[in-house]
């Protein structure tokens, strides 16, 4: 798996463009504008259809979203980050062994403070 | 490792090669693929991150997303300096050259008339901003209300509602004039300009900025005339009292490729890719 080497310094400073352009104004752009071509990978469209309106709503405002009652996106776990699951599910792990580990330690006076 | 073929544009034969040092995505140097009177733009990504169980895993991953559409639109701004560039949605993939090839005959009446549509015209951004509510002021009012504070006078729970009410007035005032300067802003503006459109307001979760986003807009301007509108959008910024005014641009002129946006509205996009 290849990953697009980060640009440190973004893309405007070769080129002297667009220095004021923040990540939300370039995904506007590619994401939900320019020619639509179906390419050979026909999944793009319907994902990107999907992944636009998720991000038409963190990139639109928050406030009008919710004002339509649109929040299903805050229990949805494709918007947060990989790094804040993986973080979540190490802590369950953890948390896991450690109460297998204090129910072992324990097994006495468990039993006794059960009704 | 198989390489798929990316396409980042269509334009007319480019009076200038690319710049030599030029990245695309992965940083494959972009390549000029002609046919009849027009050229794509391409270069080569690996196949295991734009099939179609790749591509479906990284399109929910945020910092992938953010380096594949900066890598995008850094070749789309580059060829904005040497010609007037058509572009493709991000993630526009074929198996090879071939491929690409039919696409263009395909939809070669489509580009050729957007292309003389757009033909030495760029886009320009404009965004205001309000400044961020004085909440310091309100905590400090109500923490004088809640102490009883002898330096001044005690404000009732009555006294600090009605104050409260007043404050969010206040604010809906603000906003009020701030959405209106928006409306004249981009009435002016659009008078200066071919096209326009408005986008929906940024949040600042993703955009960073401070302030609400009360105006997202789009013009579209001939290069020519670029210096006049960007020396118009200067001056505004000076009437703006207490609203900040952005301007981020030339774009390729993304908000205005046409045939797309007609396809987009009527679901004919979606369609397409069954």
């Amino acid at each position: 798996m290849t990953t697009p080497a980060p640009r440190s310094s973004g893309f405007a400073d070769p080129y002297g463009h667009n220095s004021g352009a923040n990540l939300a104004d370039i995904l506007e752009r590619v994401l939900d504008k320019g020619v639509v071509i179906a390419g050979d990978i026909r999944i793009n469209l319907l994902d990107i259809e999907l992944l636009t309106i998720k991000l038409r709503l963190i990139v639109a405002s928050v406030d009008k979203a919710k004002e339509m009652g649109i929040d299903w996106w805050e229990t949805d776990p494709a918007l947060s980050s990989r790094a804040r699951r993986d973080e979540l599910t190490r802590d369950n792990a953890e948390l896991r062994e450690r109460l297998a580990r204090l129910e072992e330690l324990e097994p006495g006076r468990a039993r006794k403070e059960a009704p | 490792m198989t390489g798929l073929r990316y396409v980042y544009a269509v334009c007319r034969p480019l009076g200038a090669p690319l710049q030599a040092q030029l990245t695309g995505i992965g940083g494959a140097p972009p390549a000029l693929l002609a046919h009849r009177g027009l050229v794509a733009v391409v270069s080569t990504v690996p196949e295991a991150d734009f099939c179609e169980e790749g591509l479906k895993a990284h399109l929910e991953d945020l910092d992938w997303l953010a380096a594949t559409a900066r890598a995008h639109q850094g070749v789309i701004d580059a060829l904005t300096t040497v010609t007037t560039p058509l572009p493709l949605r991000l993630a526009t993939v074929f198996r090879d050259d071939s491929g690409v090839r039919s696409m263009m005959e395909a939809r070669e009446t489509d580009f050729l008339h957007a292309l003389d549509r757009l033909e030495g015209r760029v886009e320009w951004g404009v965004k205001v901003f309000t400044e961020p509510p004085p909440e310091p002021a309100t905590d400090e009012r109500a923490r004088t209300a809640a102490t009883g504070d002898k330096s001044d006078k005690p404000m009732s729970g009555r006294d600090y509602l009605r104050r409260r009410r007043a404050d969010t007035r206040a604010h809906e005032a603000d906003l009020q004039a701030a959405e209106s300067f928006a409306d004249a802003l981009h009435q002016r503006l659009g008078a200066h300009a071919e096209a326009s459109r408005l986008h929906p307001p940024q949040s600042a979760s993703l955009s960073g900025a401070r302030g609400r986003n009360v105006l997202n807009a789009a013009y579209l301007v001939p290069r020519n005339r670029s210096e006049e509108f960007v020396e118009l959008v200067d001056r505004t910024k000076d009437e703006a009292g207490g609203l900040r005014v952005e301007l981020t641009g030339p774009w390729a002129a993304y908000s205005f490729s046409g045939f797309a946006e007609e396809d987009a509205r009527h679901g004919a996009s979606a369609g397409e890719g069954r």
